[in-house]
């Protein structure tokens, strides 16, 4: 059955002009604004942390005060929460393939969807107008009462973020419905892709949790522009409450921001090894039991502020949440086994994936623990951990995802070759920034410190070398991507030998998807009974 | 000078200065240790499939394909859950011996605020800024509060740390095993001066600490202006003055002696030493334009003394 372009043409001609994009209801499009959206905040929050990193090259002052640091490290922060890795994977990778793998035309409610995007935008110039109108310096966790004191333009900022949250909010019921209602014939819960389980459990925690982020920060707001007060105990608040409400949604948002990126890790190995995944069913109940227990672990934050009873129980119920995370590790390397395995780019940030992800996990062990999370606390050691989960996991696994459905989506190839170099590049580089972190976190270096002793400088100044690598690592992706789209050739229709729908429909889709209906007789990963389309 | 946290102690650690510190080190060196051993296996099984079965350049489908076994899934399901609980139990264990104090602890009460810590010993009504002086092997109970933001008391070497919290009170507690001098961090961003937040611990005899609580922090036999400089870094005065004219959080030092100031207000004051002892003592009379009104008041924690030689020394500054 391959798809020829005499009925309908690929969505990239069915119209033209920026209209037909802006207001378009395509979920492809859509997918494809956000993609660019959240590439550009990327690459701001990058900037940032490059410039952070050199300014903590010495402790002596090189490039910023004080002030303009601490306002640079809460947007980098704030950037990539919200800004880049909450809608990474979801808004960009989700919107546009999530209808293609159910065989669906478009999402339940497409106007919804456009919905979303269009606050999505308007989120994102509050929080970056904030650089405009004076900046805000309390980190991207908005702790009161610092953050009811200062100077600096908090209420703008947190609007941004209590706006952005609709757009989370109103994609999260998008997914939902469309997943219950939209499925072709024969594809059951038992055969949907890993990927969609994931997005799924995504989108319950985003409909769920993002809610009582809204709350808190318009609590926030009220408590600074009416001096109502709440969080800031000079006006008889209680500042830990804030952040019980705050890690409340904050804690399972980065279950958000790594279940859909282990989604799109299960669809490439099962792919490049053209095995069915080991253990299906768990892998799917892991993903649910992951959303469901991060919703109990959020007062992990707060062993140093809360009672040691409350925080004996938080430590108690963390611990739980790495379970079905190490079923999901040990079933991705068990799905190699005796398997075809294509050593290609996608597959590459697999494997990258296990390691950057492995670390990020075990270093999650450790600051469960509650005699050494006492010690590790807002040290480094934390901020090495968390970008262990966050940039080794899920926004590696974001890249492998765009390599893995680059043809799909654009309909060219991109260099292989530049392609595994940019992968080694990034891996290489990330190490060589965060892992001496952990050394410098764990000897008792303070995180959010703008100048430190002397002591720690050869590790720092290590670390920063290790953002150039990085840094060039991403400019290379940039640079032959930008050249695949100018003189890549001609991606076909299934480039890697997928089975699951969206290899069945042209690269680049056509307007609705599928030139006609489709059905599922299999499971999603089914190689033995399954016929892989356009083989 | 502090002991350095990076030079001592252990790969991963600083030198331990109480004996519990060593029992939190330890569970992280089993940690480690079973990582290493699950990193071995998982990668190098994967290593091995990744050799053993790479592809030869063809897409034959493999037969067979093991896709489910119980008996794997429940062991790396049970094996790791057995590991994280002894984890949790020994996590569990240490932090609540960290955390009790016994009721013949010596009880000093500590403030934070933007950008210091003062230390009061109650029996002695003794009062210090950043250099916090406690006896050895004698369990210290620290009993803290923050008069603005939140802040965070850490010692690394002690292994403990806690959120200093305004209108409410928190504890930490600690016996050193050893004499030195240690470095002290706030932890829980508060401001442009939060990295500057230090403190110094010095753990002393029993003997020098008696001596100390008679004596200690005497300096009436140095010349007024050299205390000024000495005071200028010790009570963190230089965390928001320069003294080059750069402006910080607060207005720099240089050629401040009698000159004229405007207000917030509008009006212009100079700045002759009662001026610039009310805003030592009492920063939020009359602030100068362009500045926030966030120094915290001094009254109390300087001497008459040394009020007057950090004037003599800003009268240096030119």
């Amino acid at each position: 059955m391959v798809h020829s372009a005499s009925s309908s043409v690929n969505f990239f001609k069915a119209s033209s002009g920026w209209r037909s994009w802006l207001f378009t209801l395509d979920h492809k499009r859509i997918g494809i604004m956000y993609l660019v959206s959240i590439i550009i905040a990327f690459g701001l929050g990058g900037l940032f942390a490059m410039a952070l990193r050199l300014e903590l090259l010495s402790p002596s002052p090189i490039l910023f005060s004080a002030k303009e640091y601490n306002q640079l490290f809460t947007l980098h922060g704030a950037i990539m929460t919200f800004l880049f890795i909450i809608p990474s994977i979801p808004a960009a990778l989700g919107n546009f393939l999530l209808p293609i793998m159910i065989g669906a035309k478009d999402f339940a409610f497409p106007k919804l969807n456009l919905a979303s995007l269009h606050i999505y935008i308007l989120g994102s110039f509050f929080l970056l107008a904030s650089l405009f109108v004076g900046g805000v310096d309390t980190g991207w966790t908005f702790y009161t009462p610092y953050s009811v004191e200062t100077d600096t333009s908090t209420v703008m900022t947190t609007l941004g973020v209590f706006i952005l949250g609709f757009s989370s909010i109103l994609t999260g019921i998008n997914f939902i419905v469309t997943v219950h209602k939209m499925r072709v014939p024969g594809l059951t819960w038992m055969r949907l892709p890993l990927l969609i389980w994931a997005l799924y459990s995504t989108a319950v925690i985003q409909v769920l949790a993002t809610p009582v982020l809204a709350i808190t920060l318009m609590l926030l707001i009220v408590e600074r522009v009416f001096g109502v007060g709440i969080f800031d105990p000079a006006l008889g608040g209680d500042p830990v409450l804030f952040q019980h409400f705050f890690w409340f949604y904050s804690h399972p948002a980065v279950y958000i921001m790594i279940l859909p990126a282990m989604g799109v890790i299960s669809e490439i190995v099962t792919t490049f090894c053209k095995k069915n995944i080991f253990g299906y069913k768990i892998m799917a109940a892991s993903s649910i039991s992951i959303a469901v227990i991060g919703f109990l672990v959020w007062g992990h934050h707060m062993f140093t502020s809360q009672s040691p009873l409350a925080s004996a129980i938080f430590s108690f119920l963390t611990f739980f949440v790495s379970i079905p995370s190490g079923i999901k590790l040990f079933n991705w390397v068990a799905t190699m086994y005796r398997g075809n395995i294509d050593l290609k780019t996608p597959f590459l940030y697999f494997l990258a994936f296990l390691f950057l992800f492995f670390i990020g996990g075990i270093t999650g062990v450790v600051l469960g623990a509650l005699s050494l999370n006492v010690h590790l606390h807002d040290t480094y050691f934390v901020v090495a951990h968390f970008h262990y989960v966050m940039v080794g996991g899920t926004t590696i696994a974001f890249l492998g995802g765009i390599h893995y459905w680059w043809p799909k989506i654009t309909g060219r190839m991109y260099s292989e070759t530049w392609a595994r170099v940019a992968c080694g590049l990034i891996f290489l580089g990330f190490n060589m920034v965060f892992l001496v972190q952990f050394f410098m976190g764990s000897k008792g270096m303070p995180r959010r410190y703008y100048t430190y002793l002397d002591q720690f400088q050869p590790m720092h100044a290590f670390s920063t070398s290790g953002t150039w690598v990085l840094g060039l690592g991403f400019i290379l992706v940039v640079f032959y991507l930008i050249d695949s789209l100018l003189n890549g050739e001609q991606a076909p229709a299934n480039p890697w030998g997928g089975l699951t729908l969206e290899w069945r429909a042209a690269s680049p889709p056509v307007l609705e998807n599928f030139d006609t209906p489709q059905q599922v007789t299999h499971d999603p990963y089914d190689y033995e009974n399954g016929s892989i389309p356009h083989a | 000078m502090n002991e350095s946290l990076v030079e001592f102690g252990s790969l991963f650690f600083s030198k331990p200065a109480t004996a519990i510190a060593g029992q939190v080190d330890s569970l992280f060196t089993f940690i480690l240790w079973v990582s290493i051993l699950l990193f071995l296996l998982v990668f190098g099984a994967a290593a091995v499939f990744v050799y053993k079965y790479r592809s030869k350049g063809n897409t034959v489908i493999p037969k067979q394909q093991w896709i489910h076994d119980n008996r794997f899934e429940l062991l790396w399901t049970v094996v790791p859950f057995i590991l994280v609980m002894i984890v949790f139990v020994w996590g569990f264990k240490d932090f609540f011996l960290l955390r009790v104090s016994p009721s013949y602890s010596y009880e000093i009460s500590v403030t934070g605020k933007k950008w210091f810590w003062v230390f009061d010993y109650p029996d002695t009504g003794k009062t210090v800024m950043n250099d916090l002086v406690v006896p050895v092997n004698q369990p210290i109970k620290l009993i803290m509060a923050s008069e603005d933001v939140l802040h965070s008391f850490y010692i690394p070497n002690m292994r403990i740390k806690r959120d200093v919290i305004p209108n409410r009170y928190t504890t930490l507690t600690f016996t050193a095993d050893r004499v030195g001098e240690f470095t002290i961090f706030c932890t829980e961003y508060c401001g442009d001066g939060h990295s500057a937040m230090l403190a110094n611990l010095k753990v002393v005899s029993k003997d020098d600490f008696e001596e100390w609580k008679q004596t200690g922090g005497a300096s009436d036999d140095m010349p007024l202006a050299d205390l000024g400089k000495k005071l200028y870094a010790d009570k963190m005065c230089n965390t928001c003055h320069s003294l080059d004219g750069s402006p910080m959080s607060g207005p720099s030092w240089k050629g401040l002696y009698q000159a004229n100031r405007e207000l917030s207000d509008g009006s212009v004051v100079v700045a002759d030493e009662n001026y610039l002892r009310e805003s030592i003592v009492y920063p939020k009379a009359r602030v100068v334009a362009g500045y926030q009104p966030v120094m915290p008041a001094y009254a109390g924690l300087l001497s008459d003394r040394e009020i007057s030689a950090l004037i003599e020394y800003i009268k240096e500054i030119k």
